[in-house]
């Protein structure tokens, strides 16, 4: 199973829902794709909804690891969202909690960065 | 019950998820978990990913072999490859430690294995490859409720 990346600008808001498996052969795509939207400008902050990610390895954390040091370059947050368990492990095991927010729905999300969804 | 099984492939990136769901498949007979399918296909994940992209350095002419073994409930699983070998396997251990920062790795390819494993044995030499092994033994509650 390949990985599916869906992005969407909401106000200063970018959201990105990852469906599939995120491992070294897609992170590529997801590192350009991601960084194209953050170079774009308008954007401060990015929420990423992990709900129907099923499968990630470190390769994943370097993207995640990678994107947040631009956010926070941009004076953003970064938060992931409906994060499932198998990934969960593998954020807890980096650190990557402690820099990177987390909330259990999109709506969640977004609020905590104040879009109204 | 006991069985083996080892495959070639190519040091191509597409062949990841091939390595994950090979093993997965050939360790469906233990029963195991939804977290110890999780622990094997991500610690194939990263080994596979490793020859490819420090063994070999990207080069897909390169070959990697993936062998199993399964006795009774241990499951050993072997990922070999025939790259340029790991100068400092200590210095590669450490977490958060990565040859190829310029890569955006995140350096916790090793650390993730020995978490999720219940042992890991690497040898390299340099110009001759890496063979990494892991083990990890299933149905450990189960045992020891049957004693």
């Amino acid at each position: 199973m390949s990985l599916v990346s869906h992005f969407e600008q909401k106000e200063h808001v970018l959201l990105i829902r990852l469906v599939g498996e995120l491992d070294h052969h897609e992170a590529g795509t997801l590192k350009v794709d991601w960084e194209h939207y953050l170079n774009a400008g308008g954007i401060q902050h990015v929420i990423v909804n992990l709900e129907d990610l099923t499968f990630m390895d470190s390769s994943g954390l370097g993207v995640f690891l990678g994107r947040y040091k631009q956010v926070k370059a941009l004076g953003g947050e970064m938060v992931v969202c409906a994060i499932q368990k198998p990934v969960k492990r593998l954020f807890e095991l980096s650190g990557l909690f402690k820099v990177i927010q987390t909330e259990a729905t999109e709506i969640d999300a977004l609020s905590r960065l104040g879009v109204a969804s | 019950m006991n069985n083996h099984m080892k495959v070639e492939m190519a040091a191509k990136s597409e062949n990841e998820s091939f390595a994950r769901v090979v093993v997965a498949s050939f360790i469906s007979p233990l029963d195991p978990t939804m977290d110890e399918l999780t622990e094997i296909k991500t610690v194939i994940s990263e080994a596979v990913t490793n020859a490819i992209i420090h063994g070999y350095e990207d080069d897909d002419d390169g070959v990697v072999v993936l062998a199993c073994s399964i006795s009774n409930d241990d499951v050993t699983i072997m990922i070999q490859d025939y790259g340029r070998g790991i100068d400092n396997v200590q210095e590669a251990m450490e977490p958060m430690y990565t040859s190829k920062p310029e890569l955006e790795r995140s350096g916790m390819g090793f650390t993730i294995m020995e978490n999720f494993m219940d042992q890991i044995d690497i040898h390299s030499s340099a110009g001759a490859g890496t063979t990494v092994t892991l083990v990890k033994r299933f149905n450990q509650n189960q045992q020891q409720i049957a004693k």
